[in-house]
């Protein structure tokens, strides 16, 4: 697949909700490039009007996430040697999320749903109470600790078969954090937690396809998570608990 | 569109059925030998309480199991929703159940 | 099906296939029962067009018909018995071991049952 011309074709799905279109450009072929280095020459060399994000570009933040080849990455971590087919590299908006233009999507529905999974901490203490002490070693802590490290770049939502046919599932992401929090001695809303990932949009509409796993840039396990998730409320369920 | 009260019901009657699953394959591992006959079948089966209770409880599990499961996909891939989707999980489990139910009576006491 | 335009390259990974076939045999499995019910009741009705039925299931082709269905139905079974593992478990089973372990099984089980049959 030598490029004689030294350059790579790259397709790009622009356009709004409403209508969109592919747009093809040829980008020229350097040594080292990530596919965000060829989305950025298209905006400041070919067509300004192109509507992308990011911000750290070097892995930290997933402002850069993007659907490459029909796979959620972070573009700025991709490199091209790894995606390029035949020359040519496909970039489209991430998966399951409103298109705004481009390849900017709409990170709303992502955030209502970490919301919506009470993925938000429940504090009880005041200043007045003593510290809750967390006991970094306990089997708790630590299956909180290897979900704590999201930085909610929504690339397992994009990739994730459930959220994309269910369109009232909370998704890997904020089931993660939940899940982080039931574990969390200071967290106080283990009961609301519980509610929250039992009805209708929730852990229970996971078929542990494990997309949500395999792409995660974090090497995070929401799969395993919510199934730490239905463990709980199954006990619960016998427990005499919310039965929906 | 599962909550916690169906994903239990689904996997309760999956832990049911695994048993009565491996039992019916063996029972229709030794039936087939040297072909089968509607006489062969009802000579096993015809006025047994056991066969009756094994086949009985297969029928109800299944009912279950398959009409939430079929729920799932009914809605994941054919975007059934709200009153249609539980006119149909219900239908679906009442009509395997009767059928179901019949085909146990059929060759046990009728 | 809208829904089913699934790109190769993010949903071909092993556990999305797991997921594939024990949906398909799902669907499968509760499309058969009904005639499997159906027939199974002519023993009470018509048990002379029962045995034409079961005549018919001595040919090579329905022989390989019934191993498919014991096929799915043990692809089914297995793969959901590996599902609840993965739930209910408290240790972290290799998914992809324990899926290629099911669709041997399956083999395994379906296989007996053929050579019996044939």
């Amino acid at each position: 697949m030598s490029d004689t011309n030294n350059k790579v074709i790259v397709k790009i799905q622009r356009g709004t909700a409403e209508k969109q279109e592919i747009a093809s450009f040829d980008v020229p072929l350097h040594s080292n490039q990530t596919v965000l280095d060829l989305v950025s020459w298209v905006q400041q060399n070919e067509d300004p009007t192109l509507s992308y994000r990011f911000a750290c570009r070097v892995g930290m933040c997933g402002s850069c996430a993007m659907m490459v080849n029909g796979v959620p990455r972070w573009t700025c971590r991709t490199h091209i040697s790894k995606v390029l087919h035949r020359g040519e590299i496909t970039i489209a908006p991430l998966q399951n999320l409103p298109v705004i233009k481009d390849l900017a999507v709409d990170m709303d529905p992502f955030f209502d749903k970490w919301i919506a999974a009470e993925g938000v901490h429940h504090s009880g203490r005041t200043r007045d109470d003593d510290i809750e002490m967390v006991d970094e070693t306990s089997a708790s802590r630590l299956e909180a600790n290897s979900g704590i490290e999201c930085i909610n770049c929504s690339v397992c939502y994009a990739a994730c078969d459930t959220v994309r046919n269910n369109p009232d599932f909370l998704g890997p992401a904020a089931l993660q954090r939940a899940w982080t929090l039931l574990n969390d001695v200071k967290d106080e809303g283990r009961q609301r937690i519980l509610d929250a990932v039992s009805g209708k949009g929730g852990c229970h509409n996971c078929h542990s396809i494990g997309s949500c796993t395999a792409f995660c840039p974090n090497e995070l396990d929401p799969m395993s998570a919510i199934a730490g998730l239905k463990r709980e409320t199954a006990k619960h369920f016998w427990q005499g608990g919310k039965s929906c | 569109m599962l909550n916690l009260r169906l994903y239990m019901l689904q996997r309760i009657t999956a832990l049911l059925m695994a048993p009565l699953v491996l039992g019916h394959i063996a029972v229709m591992i030794y039936a087939i030998q040297g072909g089968l006959t509607a006489a062969e079948i009802l000579g096993r089966t015809k006025g047994s309480v056991a066969w009756f209770a094994f086949y009985g409880l297969f029928v109800v599990a299944i009912s279950i199991h398959g009409a939430i499961g079929m729920r799932v996909v009914m809605y994941e891939w054919a975007g059934f929703k709200g009153k249609w989707l539980e006119a149909f999980t219900y239908s679906l489990g009442f009509f395997l159940l009767i059928i179901g139910a019949r085909a146990v009576w059929a060759v046990t006491f009728a | 099906m809208k829904h089913l335009n699934t790109s190769k390259t993010s949903k071909a990974h092993p556990l999305w296939l797991s997921h594939i076939l024990h949906r398909l045999s799902g669907i499968g499995l509760s499309l058969f029962l009904p005639f499997h019910f159906l027939i199974l009741a002519l023993a009470m009705t018509n048990p002379d067009r029962l045995d034409q039925f079961l005549q018919i299931t001595e040919s090579p082709a329905v022989k390989f018909a019934e191993f498919g269905l014991v096929f799915l139905l043990a692809i089914h079974m297995f793969g959901g018995l590996r599902l609840m593992a993965l739930e209910w478990l408290p240790w972290r089973p290799a998914q992809k071991t324990l899926a290629a372990f099911a669709v041997s099984m399956s083999f395994f089980i379906a296989g007996i049952f053929f050579l019996k049959a044939i």
